[in-house]
């Protein structure tokens, strides 16, 4: 297990760096910097510029240096936990990004938890009635969420929110809170508001899980193993939780590695339709106006969590299933 | 003792003849079977039909559309759909639609449509006079027509899915928007199929230090969540660059970012096939690399193939979407689904102005039928089973 988790540790760092560098190359290859767009609309304003200001600047955050040595400048800076500097919002990076990142992981963590329990009955429901009207429409139901524009059900779902229950529009708390230290009540306040963004990220990951679930349990219970349980005389549900069920779960811990980048994305586009402040909007912005160093730590943060996320998915994967731990091949 | 004793003449290969039917099957090619079986899949086979009146459809767009493209109707903006009815008073009269009553709301300050039951205007079909607002148009840009399937009565208004903050009908722009949307589908796929091809193939047939470097670059290129690396490969295209380009740009980073999962099912299907005594045979007789994947190895899984393909189009009809809804995408004049998705973007829209929604139901039937019909190919890319 050691040597499987140290190896597994090993092939991250290769693969970090290099979505470092291609993170970096992304963000560099718009024309121009967020100076020369900052420039041309003070001039559009008719504003004066200050030539040595913005060449003391350019200095300072290395725009005169080359390529090579602004992307080792960004990577060691971000070795030590400082992600450059958000021209837009004149602060580090790392201040702008701390709390939107946390709200990321709030959002992603509970999809997860809501993709997980909304999958796992469904997905055991129509396995064991398989072709049965229950099965059948919940399987289209679940084509219907794969279908759907997220950033649509997350505009209709809001307007519901709005009119049936009272929730206030936008963000993921009411105004009130915003500034407000933590307490009983915002808690309250976010899950108040938490259900639509989870319930749309969720749908389509959810679709997907059930149908493996299904797919995987349905090859389980043409098994002999099973129809021996039952042949023995175990009674229904005891036969499949204890044998089928556990040998199909595989994929629900395996999938983390799957469903992450797909619920980060998800979440991304959602939040910005339903303005949460997580790292959705925040990232559009950035992207819009060459604001490089914030856009990159984001892309950053979020392809670390994901490549996080795949390692632990695979680590309990190996922990849960020996065939993995000792074949050392791949999880999926 | 008796004996049961056969008249007939005694046949040796009595078991070895066929029926016809038989006959017909065993001898059949891999495709024709593939094809019984899809056959035998209904509900693959309504989304094919589906699909393919649709792709039709965009060919002949213009005439389709009660309404050119770019026509405006400034008297009515928002106007809220108009329902088809067929008798009037109780009298029969055909399909119509009530006029409309116009009139302007001061204090939500929002415009008003009442039904106008005087004015009943019947329904032209296979029309070609150009006698009401935005009924000529160029057909692909080249030959100025005037010919609509269907069309208002002679200066009135036929506005199915109601009009836009321009007053220009949604239908109309419906339509039109699926000629791109549609295209960036199938294009984008044909990018990311020659790349998977070529990539998986590579990956697959040299094994060892080539397989690696392309395991270790699929891995990277998986563990991006899309949407953020398309929203920053898009904010790529310079601002400057015309729609046509844009929409160049879109389908090819659409394309590139799919290939990672084609090629994974190349390269694992190639390690599978390459140790075949066919394959071997090949090497031996001095073959070349290129013309074992391509004359022996892909022929036999290139049905699977064409199965995960349909499967991955819908995806990228949605990142489309969703590029173009964020305004990261497509911009006008350049009209798809997502850009006409773009003015339904505020919530406003859904409380007052819900029809300017309607641009999703294609996006959910198309992205569905591709679900359904790729399920079916899948089922029967294996006829042997």
């Amino acid at each position: 297990m050691l040597e499987y988790l140290a190896r597994r540790i090993l092939v991250m760092i290769p693969t970090l760096m290099v979505i470092s560098a291609l993170v970096f190359i992304i963000i560099q290859l718009p024309p121009g910097d967020y100076f020369t767009t900052y420039m041309n609309e003070l001039q559009s304003q008719g504003e004066s510029i200050d030539e040595a200001k913005i060449a003391f600047i350019k200095q300072q955050y290395g725009f005169d240096k080359s390529m090579v040595e602004q992307y080792f400048t960004w990577v060691v800076g971000m070795l030590h936990g400082d992600f450059g500097y958000s021209f837009e919002y004149s602060q580090p990076v790392s201040d702008v990004i701390g709390d939107r990142l946390l709200l990321s992981f709030i959002v992603s963590f509970t999809t997860i938890l809501f993709t997980w329990i909304m999958a796992f009955p469904i997905g055991v429901y129509s396995a064991v009635r398989q072709y049965s009207i229950g099965d059948y429409s919940l399987t289209f139901l679940g084509f219907l969420g794969l279908a759907t524009p997220n950033f649509l059900l997350a505009l209709v779902l809001q307007w519901v929110a709005f009119t049936t229950f009272g929730t206030s529009i936008g963000g993921l708390m009411d105004p009130q809170y915003i500034e407000a230290g933590w307490s009983f009540d915002k808690v309250l306040s976010i899950l108040e508001h938490l259900w639509v963004p989870v319930l749309v990220i969720g749908t389509s990951g959810t679709a997907g899980m059930i149908r493996r679930l299904r797919a995987n349990l349905l090859d389980e219970l043409n098994k002999q193993y099973y129809v021996t349980a039952q042949a023995k005389g175990l009674p229904p549900g005891r036969a499949l939780m204890k044998y089928p069920l556990r040998m199909a779960l595989n994929p629900f811990i395996a999938d983390i590695g799957n469903l992450l980048p797909e619920i980060i994305s998800g979440a991304a586009i959602v939040s910005i339709v339903l303005s949460l402040p997580t790292t959705g909007p925040m990232l559009l912005n950035a992207l819009q106006s060459q604001d490089m160093y914030l856009a990159g730590s984001f892309l950053m943060c979020l392809a670390t969590l994901t490549v996080i996320g795949t390692l632990l998915s695979d680590l309990a994967l190996a922990a849960l299933d020996p065939r993995i731990r000792l074949g050392g091949g791949a999880s999926r | 003792m008796k004996h049961f004793v056969n008249d007939a003449p005694f046949d040796p290969y009595v078991a070895a003849t066929l029926t016809p039917e038989q006959e017909r099957y065993y001898m059949a090619s891999q495709w024709r079977l593939m094809w019984w079986k899809l056959k035998r899949h209904r509900l693959a086979v309504v989304s094919g039909a589906f699909l393919v009146a649709v792709y039709l459809s965009i060919v002949i767009s213009e005439m389709l559309a009660p309404y050119d493209l770019q026509s405006r109707h400034t008297d009515y903006l928002f106007a809220p759909p108009q329902s088809v009815h067929l008798f009037n008073d109780g009298d029969f009269v055909g399909p119509f639609v009530y006029g409309y009553n116009v009139s302007l709301n001061m204090e939500h300050l929002q415009w008003v449509y009442t039904d106008d039951k005087s004015r009943v205007q019947k329904l032209r079909f296979f029309c070609n006079s150009a006698d009401y607002e935005g009924a000529r148009y160029e057909f692909w840009n080249l030959f100025p027509m005037k010919f609509h399937v269907v069309c208002p009565a002679a200066g009135g208004q036929l506005f199915f899915l109601g009009t836009d903050r321009l007053g220009r009908d949604v239908l109309s722009r419906i339509l039109y928007g699926a000629r791109i949307s549609l295209t960036v589908g199938l294009v984008g796929i044909i990018i990311s199929f020659a790349m998977g091809l070529t990539i998986g193939g590579l990956a697959g047939y040299y094994g060892g230090m080539v397989d690696s470097v392309v395991q270790r670059i699929i891995e990277i290129i998986r563990s991006f969540p899309s949407l953020p690396l398309w929203m920053a490969l898009s904010a790529i295209l310079p601002v400057t660059w015309s729609p046509i380009l844009v929409f160049a740009g879109i389908t090819v980073i659409l394309g590139m970012l799919d290939w990672p999962g084609l090629a994974r099912a190349v390269r694992s299907k190639l390690l599978a096939l390459r140790e075949e005594d066919f394959c071997v045979a090949a090497q031996m007789m001095g073959a070349k690399p290129s013309r074992i994947i391509g004359r022996h190895l892909l022929p036999s899984f290139m049905s699977h193939l064409i199965a995960s393909a349909t499967l991955s189009i819908p995806s990228m009809i949605l990142g489309e979407t969703a590029l173009s809804f964020l305004g990261l995408g497509l911009r006008p004049p350049i009209t798809s689904w997502g850009v006409l998705l773009n003015e339904a973007q505020n919530i406003n829209v859904v409380a007052l102005y819900p029809w300017l929604m309607y641009p999703v139901v294609p996006v959910i039937l198309i992205v569905l039928a591709f679900q359904f019909l790729g399920d079916g190919l899948r089922d029967a890319a294996d006829p042997y089973k």
